[in-house]
């Protein structure tokens, strides 16, 4: 170190700043390398694993049954829907179909769960780029759906009502009743968010014209969900491949060439309408019925394989199971969103500013646990 | 374009691809030498166009390790499954894709953390979920941590 | 009653003067004495304003954010700052190992000390003024610039790079907002033909300029509202600390008291600028007038002078609050946009504008 204690360049003439893996805008613990002229970022290099569990492994001794759980740790904000996404691949895999109420009761579980993990977003958003408030005002709304999901599957965040063929139990009484008083202040706070935040000016001046992803970048990357959608790659899997009864219902599936920060922002705030649409939809027709279909005590799934994919918050989940025909998976695969989102990151920060990867991170939504899994 | 089709234009691109249409998506097994090869003519045909590589992994048979990679065609819709066998467990190399598919370059660094199966030409082929420290790779199957209990 | 409380304190001063020049026959020791006595009043008069501001503010984001704020400490958590306080006290005061000492204890004294210098030629009420200096809005404006060498001793000497970036981002902010401040000043200055404060008081007896300085003056009260928001480095302009990005900014290395100067810092600095922007535009402590409505002068004249100067100073410091619970923070380049591409060009117009209405005699 210098006589005067100052922080020096290393040998290469760089300045390489540790963002994370503890800073306040990385969400956890993810740790970026960032090569920097000024303010400017050079280069930029993500370092995982500090929450790897080996979810992968553990999963390999773990039954049909319990294996569903543990994905509930990794993407926490819809955990709801990898749950439905692993018990979706056994259900394949042992070419049953849910009931259609307990299709019904996932799809409108799944919705609840994006809207509430969109939530999140926003209120994280506005935080990294600065604005504290916005983010008591989404958590004001997302209370109401964790309050929902108590009553109902039992649980706040890590909900674990999916079992193969169908959901742990039936609704709860009230679950419609709820749902439906919830939807009327949801919607009504769409206006205060977009009051808050959308048309600022500042906010704009932050977003427009930041982080730009092509299209092509987007595919090549792996990108999928809002991510790619912000670059007008149309990716949602509940449209490409529907699951559980998504084809009979009516949503669109928004896209925006923006490809930067601010579109998709846009991307996912209309999204949460297309979420309320949806439920709409079905919170007054779920079918009367089983809520589960019968499956035997240990679930055996025969030799081969089975991919199923569902759209999660952030983008495309893969379940690949490969089954040797015994009681737990020969081998899984977890293809998460996050991870291929994340490497499009350097793409978006190279050349931009401090304040820029901020924002950056803040619209492709990462949720660590589920890179590193 | 349908399984059938695409048999043809596959074995158009390399006549030695075997299929396997047992499973969801339809399986090309390609071999090692001819992999990169391979992937790079069904990425640049403009009828195959497989531009969107979702899902790279690895599968530890024991007697040889399997790459898997998943792939789409976002334009034509098509999907298909290239598989390769790597018959050398111990020291498992294969071409890297990761200049074709820009993904593939993190998820080639998972698959040699975990599997250790190592991709030439990589440009920065290391550890990425585990420490650099690590020894040996988890998810082969013959794997042994004194600390970890089976259930 | 008004009356009596603002001669009570002339009277009392005087007599307290008097009473040490008996005393002390040496001339220089008893000014000394008596500085000595003032600075002691104005740190007694400091903490608890700097107690009420940190609750206010507080309060203030809590009413925004429709939470309740501090109600657990004292009477609706009025006492949780203390308790604040406390435990800062109690902390330890670390240095890292590889920081530069000297300079590292040295940078929260020195932002602190000029954030208090600022104070002296403020009027809080009538005749209740440390130093009515003939330079005083001249002194303000030279005096707060000083604290940006404290932050940049801060960031510098931390040896940590979030700090330098920090310090970096504060000496450019400052430096430049710094123009935009002098020019708003300025215009108040050409209205009222002298940089002493409270000339600039008297001379808004019969309306504050705000009122009398027609469309110019409203345009520099709010440049100097948003410029001076960014000299004293609060949200949205708060990039030096950017605790989203640079986790703390130049402050990221101080713990327990030090840390502790730094808020007190920022809190009298955000004081002292909704004080001048209560004194220049707003009247200071000068009652409401109205031209020459005698009875409705008469009635504000029975308002003390010193909860008007605090009304306006905490309605500027309201706004300023307001701001940084509202807005996202802007990128760096931005806030240098904003103020070499727009405040700097508005007020040199300005400017000119106002030196134009005062030779015409326009204003009221």
């Amino acid at each position: 170190m210098s006589l005067l204690g100052a922080p020096e360049v290393n040998k290469e003439g760089e300045f390489i700043v540790n963002i994370g893996p503890q800073h306040p805008s990385t969400h956890g613990v993810l740790h970026l390398k960032v090569w920097l002229d000024g303010e400017i970022i050079q280069k930029m290099e993500p370092h995982l694993g500090y929450i790897h569990r080996s979810i992968e492994k553990m999963s390999e001794s773990l039954s049909y049954r319990n294996f569903i759980f543990a994905t509930s740790r990794m993407d926490y904000l819809s955990a709801h829907i990898n749950n439905q996404a692993c018990a979706l691949a056994v259900e394949k895999g042992l070419q049953i179909e849910a009931p259609p109420r307990a299709q019904a009761i996932r799809i409108l579980l799944g919705e609840l769960t994006r809207l509430s993990s969109h939530q999140l977003w926003w209120g994280c958003m506005g935080l990294d780029l600065g604005a504290v408030s916005p983010f008591f005002y989404a958590f004001r709304e997302r209370e109401l759906i964790m309050d929902i999901m108590e009553e109902t599957c039992g649980a706040r965040l890590t909900q674990n009502f999916m079992v193969p063929g169908g959901t742990m139990y039936d609704i709860h009484p009230n679950f419609q009743k709820r749902v439906k008083e919830s939807l009327v202040k949801i919607k009504e706070s769409f206006k205060e968010y977009d009051e808050l935040l959308t048309g600022n000016v500042i906010f704009e001046g932050r977003t427009k014209g930041v982080g730009y992803l092509s299209a092509e970048d987007a595919i090549s990357f792996g990108c999928t969900g809002p991510t790619a959608r912000g670059s007008g790659v149309s990716s949602d899997i509940r449209k490409w491949f529907p699951y559980d009864g998504f084809e009979k219902i009516e949503f669109d599936e928004i896209l925006d060439n923006g490809g930067d920060c601010y579109a998709r922002y846009k991307v996912r705030m209309l999204e949460m309408k297309q979420s309320v649409r949806i439920i709409e939809q079905l919170i007054d027709n779920i079918p009367e019925g089983d809520y589960q279909a019968k499956t035997k005590n240990v679930i055996k799934l025969p030799k081969g394989e089975f991919y199923q994919r569902v759209e999660t918050a952030r983008g495309e989940l893969g379940v690949y199971i490969v089954s040797d025909g015994a009681a737990s998976p020969y081998r899984i695969k977890y293809r998460s969103p996050n991870f291929s989102n994340l490497s499009a990151l350097e793409k978006m920060c190279t050349g931009a500013k401090i304040g820029d990867l901020v924002a950056i991170m803040a619209t492709v939504d990462l949720v660590i646990p589920d890179v590193d899994r | 374009m349908n399984n059938e089709e695409l048999k043809s234009a596959l074995t158009a691109v390399n006549p030695n691809v075997t299929f396997d249409e047992t499973s969801e998506f339809m399986q090309a097994f390609v071999a090692p030498a001819d992999f990169r090869k391979f992937m790079k003519a069904i990425r640049n045909n403009a009828d195959l166009e497989f531009d969107f590589l979702f899902c790279l992994t690895c599968i530890d048979w024991k007697t040889n390790l399997t790459m898997v990679y998943h792939l789409l065609s976002k334009k034509h819709r098509h999907q298909l499954v290239v598989k390769v066998k790597l018959d050398d467990v111990n020291n498992p190399i294969l071409e890297t894709v990761c200049d074709i598919w820009k993904t593939a370059n993190f998820h080639e660094r998972e698959v040699y953390d975990l599997f250790g199966v190592k991709f030439n030409n990589h440009p920065d082929l290391r550890r990425i979920l585990l420490d650099d420290e690590w020894e040996g790779y988890p998810l082969r199957k013959n794997y042994v941590d004194e600390n970890m209990i089976s259930l | 009653m008004s009356l009596l409380l603002d001669i009570g304190f002339a009277v009392w001063a005087h007599s307290l003067h008097e009473k040490i020049a008996s005393m002390i026959s040496n001339p220089t020791a008893a000014q000394v004495l008596e500085m000595v006595i003032a600075g002691v009043c104005l740190l007694l008069f400091l903490v608890p304003l700097c107690f009420f501001l940190g609750y206010m503010e507080r309060k203030v984001a809590a009413f925004m954010q429709m939470r309740l704020g501090p109600n657990r400490v004292g009477p609706k958590g009025t006492l949780q700052i203390v308790a604040d306080t406390v435990k800062l006290l109690m902390k330890e005061g670390l240095t890292p190992n590889s920081a530069d000492k000297f300079l590292f204890n040295l940078a929260p004294l020195i932002v602190v000390i000029t954030s208090m210098l600022v104070l002296a030629p403020i009027a809080f009420a009538k005749d209740f003024q440390l130093w009515d200096t003939n330079i005083g809005v001249l002194y303000v404006s030279s005096i707060s610039s000083l604290s940006v060498i404290g932050i940049l001793m801060a960031g510098w000497s931390s040896n940590n790079k979030y700090s330098l970036l920090g310090a970096m981002r504060s000496g450019a902010q400052i430096v430049s907002y710094e123009l935009s401040i002098g020019l708003s000043l300025i215009s108040i200055v050409i209205l009222s033909g002298s940089l002493k404060m409270s000339d600039i008081i008297a001379s808004q007896a019969d309306g504050w300029w705000i009122v009398k300085g027609h469309i110019p003056a409203i345009i520099s009260f709010i440049i100097f509202i948003v410029a001076s928001t960014a000299e004293i480095n609060r949200a949205p302009f708060d990039l030096a600390e950017a605790e989203q990005e640079l986790t703390a900014g130049f402050h990221t290395e101080y713990s327990g008291m030090k840390f502790a100067m730094f808020l007190l810092a920022e809190y009298i600095n955000l004081f002292v600028v909704s004080a001048m922007a209560a004194t220049l535009f707003l009247g200071g402590w000068m009652p409401l007038h109205i031209g020459h409505v005698e009875w409705f002068n008469h009635a504000m004249d029975f308002i003390p002078s010193s909860l008007w100067f605090f009304g306006k100073t905490f309605f500027v410091i309201f706004i300023i609050m307001q701001f940084r619970w509202t807005f996202p923070r802007l990128r760096v380049d931005q806030l240098l946009n904003l103020e070499w591409k727009y405040l700097l060009p508005i007020s040199m117009f300005n400017i000119l504008l106002m030196t134009f209405i005062a030779i015409m005699h326009w204003y009221l």
